[in-house]
């Protein structure tokens, strides 16, 4: 894909009480937002297993969106407060390994805001574009390249190394 | 993980709907079936007019029969709408329900997006996940809960006493739960209603007595919920009862204490008549409280608040010892299968709005009080009267007091023009005096209400179309001195204008009550960003709420007048009485379960679970999880850092594959 023509691919996990019943009710209020993206609906904010963003990002989401009820209203009482905690301690996670803290969001979006529906997608969308593409696929690429030269070839390490890498697809 | 489902011959049928132009109109349809139709294991795609249709359905279930199909996707409206529909539309046609998924590419896709090219781009996406995430799914069966048939009513105005008296009729035992001293709520207060003027209190009365005499309701006034748990069909809930330190049971209300209360003179401002007259720390609420019986204000009699008192009430109720001061604030239990709210609305608060002059100027009352002013046994036994006991020779009604504002409230209260209109031909009726409605448009949508507007044209009432800027007592002419002026810019005669009158009426629009928050967190419902309690679809789930088993009637749900409120109380009843009816719930089978081979016993998951769901067995040592008791969110599932716990329906391998599919198309 050449840059001119790079869109944002951002992946969303919405929870099925709040975020996604008001994305609903920005369809049916007919709002206008970005197209770029992608709804994942689960039951709860405090399903998004960790994993989920890593292998979002992984497989080539330039950004990850995530949608709760606001604190104090979750449908299962108190759900969203553990995906803000799952969600700093990723957030330090990210920094380390160098993507920045725009490109995954956490949201707390009420079955009623359709609106924040929209302001929330649209500048989700200009922040990732403003950061350019993650490239994670390309970029892990790369850090294999630097670490060919510490793996014997062949060697008994190879096997490991298929592991890591299908773990890493995984995690 | 569950790997044994994703192998098998898969067979997918998708399908993709127009929605006539709902969903074709900026979706490519058929260039999405043709995409998804290259997809491995993927064995029909079609795009069809409206899948939902008898015939789209039965296209379904042909082809599952013809081409062998064992997983279904539809791309379509939201699952919340449809999802339901299809998955019986599957069994129908032999295959197990949850081997179908529903992709939403009306609400998410074509009614947000402008450019057709993209909007088609996302649809496939979309799809795609679905036809990847489809084939990780399993034959998952529901299970069949009882339904408790007994229903709690919250709030005990017109809306939750047509709804009590509804279900109570069916049968069913009620508990019906008011906050106040008496049911009745703001009916009780009015004296006739729009738009047949006949009495309020005539109509309503006869319910509030049923309402006690009913075998089958248990009415608890001057209680309050504080706690709510348990699911649909089998909800535990936890009510305070206030003393009112009179027995309930003794109280004859032959209204003695009242007389004998130490306390000679009335000195209290009366709630029923909105401060208009005073009563005593023991006092009934108005003459046809239900329950008849008397209650003491806890904040003003000297017994309850020091203890030194001659209590001249006991002696007075002497062998009924109906009045005991021992009585103590009560927690009780109880349990229902489904809940109706109807907590009603609170007025909005004239004083914010200065320029109105309410509070400053004595002779500008709200439209309640004046509905108190009207009734034959309110504090003036009906005569309109200015506060220095004269009848006002002119009256100005000014509508939109905290409605269509945008400084206050933007919403329309629905019944204002009609109230005030009502209160206007009352004023006609009992006096001689000018009556001048200000209004920004007249609102009469109801049965028989553009009538009524026309009765009270012809009834010499004037109208002057325009918001009014300030009531002043500021005299600028002879005519005005003495009098309220009400500055108005006629929009009509296209100037302003300045008119004295006597008496100004503001018509308060409703707003959501001051607690409706708390009450929403309590029951588990949603709020609209007005703070009105939110309904499951506007049009076609008016009366349910997010939570199974809540219904939501009456001014709780936004403003409405009394027909559509016993309308929605009468629609509630129904939905609880259905419920009640089928005798059992079928839980949606999300639960999450234990994949005990892989479980390492660490412990993470029990903390997590806000249901207590997750046991530990001491024998295994390893968690266990209690299906019945599981709602299904999968925080454990997340949390598990062996990976150990599943949900159904939002397996591991189904989201990572939905992840997969839906970055697949670039």
């Amino acid at each position: 894909m050449s840059d001119l023509n790079w869109q944002p691919r951002i992946v969303a996990f919405f929870c099925n009480w709040c975020t996604y019943t008001a994305a609903d009710l920005a369809g049916v209020s007919r709002l206008k937002y970005a197209p770029n993206v992608r709804v994942i609906r689960l039951m709860c904010s405090g399903r998004v297993d960790p994993q989920f963003i890593l292998d979002a990002l992984a497989q080539g989401a330039d950004g990850v969106l995530i949608g709760g009820c606001h604190l104090g209203d979750c449908h299962y009482v108190e759900g969203n407060y553990k995906t803000i905690r799952r969600f700093q301690l990723l957030q330090r996670l990210l920094r380390d390994m160098g993507i920045e803290d725009q490109r995954v969001r956490l949201e707390w979006i009420s079955a009623s805001e359709g609106e924040r529906v929209k302001t929330v997608i649209n500048s989700m969308v200009e922040q990732v574009r403003a950061l350019g593409p993650l490239n994670l696929p390309q970029r892990r690429e790369g850090w294999d390249r630097e670490m060919a030269p510490h793996i014997e070839p062949g060697g008994a390490s190879q096997p490991a190394r298929q592991r890591a890498q299908a773990e890493v697809a995984h995690a | 993980m569950n790997t044994n489902n994703s192998n098998g011959d898969v067979r997918i049928g998708f399908y993709i709907c127009h929605c006539g132009h709902n969903i074709a109109g900026m979706v490519d349809c058929a260039a999405v079936a043709q995409y998804i139709s290259k997809l491995p294991g993927v064995a029909v795609s079609r795009d069809y007019k409206y899948m939902c249709s008898d015939p789209g359905q039965e296209l379904i279930q042909q082809d599952i029969r013809e081409h062998k199909l064992n997983r279904v996707v539809v791309a379509s409206c939201s699952p919340l709408l449809h999802e339901h529909t299809f998955r019986t539309a599957v069994a129908a046609g032999g295959l197990n329900p949850y081997f179908f998924q529903m992709v939403n590419i009306r609400e998410h896709d074509s009614w947000v997006h402008t450019d057709r090219a993209e909007a088609t781009a996302k649809a496939k996406s979309l799809a795609h996940a679905a036809v990847c995430r489809v084939r990780f799914h399993r034959a998952l069966e529901t299970t069949r809960v009882p339904i408790n048939p007994d229903v709690l009513v919250v709030g005990g105005g017109i809306a939750g006493i047509h709804a009590a008296l509804t279900v109570a009729n069916s049968g069913k035992k009620v508990f019906l739960v008011e906050r106040d001293p008496s049911i009745g709520g703001h009916m009780a207060q009015f004296d006739k209603t729009f738009p047949t003027l006949d009495c309020a209190a005539c109509i309503l009365t006869p319910k509030m007595s049923a309402v006690r005499a009913h075998d089958n309701i248990t009415l608890w006034t001057y209680s309050e919920i504080v706690k709510v748990s348990g699911y649909v069909g089998n909800y535990t809930v936890t009510v305070k009862r206030k003393p009112r330190y009179v027995n309930e049971e003794l109280c004859v209300g032959c209204l003695e204490c009242i007389n004998a209360c130490i306390f000679k003179e009335a000195k209290f401002a009366d709630e029923f008549n909105v401060g208009l007259s005073k009563r005593k720390p023991i006092y009934i609420p108005f003459a046809q409280a239900v329950p008849p019986v008397v209650v003491i204000d806890p904040e003003r009699c000297l017994q309850v608040r020091t203890g030194k008192c001659k209590k001249t009430c006991l002696e007075a109720c002497a062998d009924r010892k109906a009045i005991d001061f021992a009585q103590k604030e009560e927690l009780v239990e109880i349990k229902v299968g489904n809940i109706i709210v109807a907590t009603g609305f609170k007025l909005f608060d004239a004083k914010r709005i200065p320029e109105y002059g309410y509070g400053l100027y004595p002779n500008v009352v709200t439209a309640i009080e004046l509905e108190r002013l009207v009734n034959s046994s309110g504090p003036t036994a009906g005569e309109i009267v200015l506060r220095d006991g004269h009848p006002p020779k002119s009256v100005g009604m000014i509508l939109c007091v905290g409605s269509r504002d945008l400084k206050t409230n933007r919403w329309c209260s629905r019944t204002c023009c009609m109230h005030s209109m009502k209160l206007a031909q009352l004023v006609r009726e009992h006096t001689d005096a000018d009556v001048t409605v200000f209004y920004m448009d007249i609102r009469a949508p109801g049965k028989g209400y553009e009538e009524f507007y026309d009765k009270s044209l012809k009834e010499g009432i004037q109208f002057v179309r325009g918001r009014v800027a300030e009531v002043t007592d500021w005299a600028m002419a002879p005519e005005e001195e003495g009098k309220l002026v009400i500055r108005v810019e006629d929009t009509l005669a296209g100037f302003v204008r300045r008119i004295p009158v006597d008496m100004i009426v503001l018509a308060a629009g409703m707003e959501p009550q001051a607690d409706a928050q708390a009450v929403r967190r309590m029951f588990n419902m949603s709020c609209g960003t007005e703070g009105w309690f939110l309904e499951k679809h506007p049009k076609l789930a008016p009366v349910s709420t997010f939570t199974d088993g809540v219904f939501i009637a009456g001014c709780c749900q936004g403003p409405k007048d009394i027909p559509d409120a016993v309308a929605q109380a009468g629609a509630a009843a129904a939905e609880a009485m259905a419920l009640a009816d089928k005798g059992f719930i079928e839980q949606e089978p999300n639960t999450a379960y234990i994949v005990e081979a892989d479980c390492s016993g660490c412990k993470s998951c029990l903390p997590l679970c806000p249901y207590t769901a997750i046991l530990f067995d001491d024998a295994t040592q390893k968690a266990r999880i209690i299906q019945a008791l599981c709602k299904g969110c999968g925080t454990c599932v997340a949390a598990c850092p062996s990976g150990s716990i599943q949900q159904n329906l939002f397996e591991d391998e189904e989201i990572f594959s939905e992840i997969e599919g839906v970055l697949a198309y670039v």
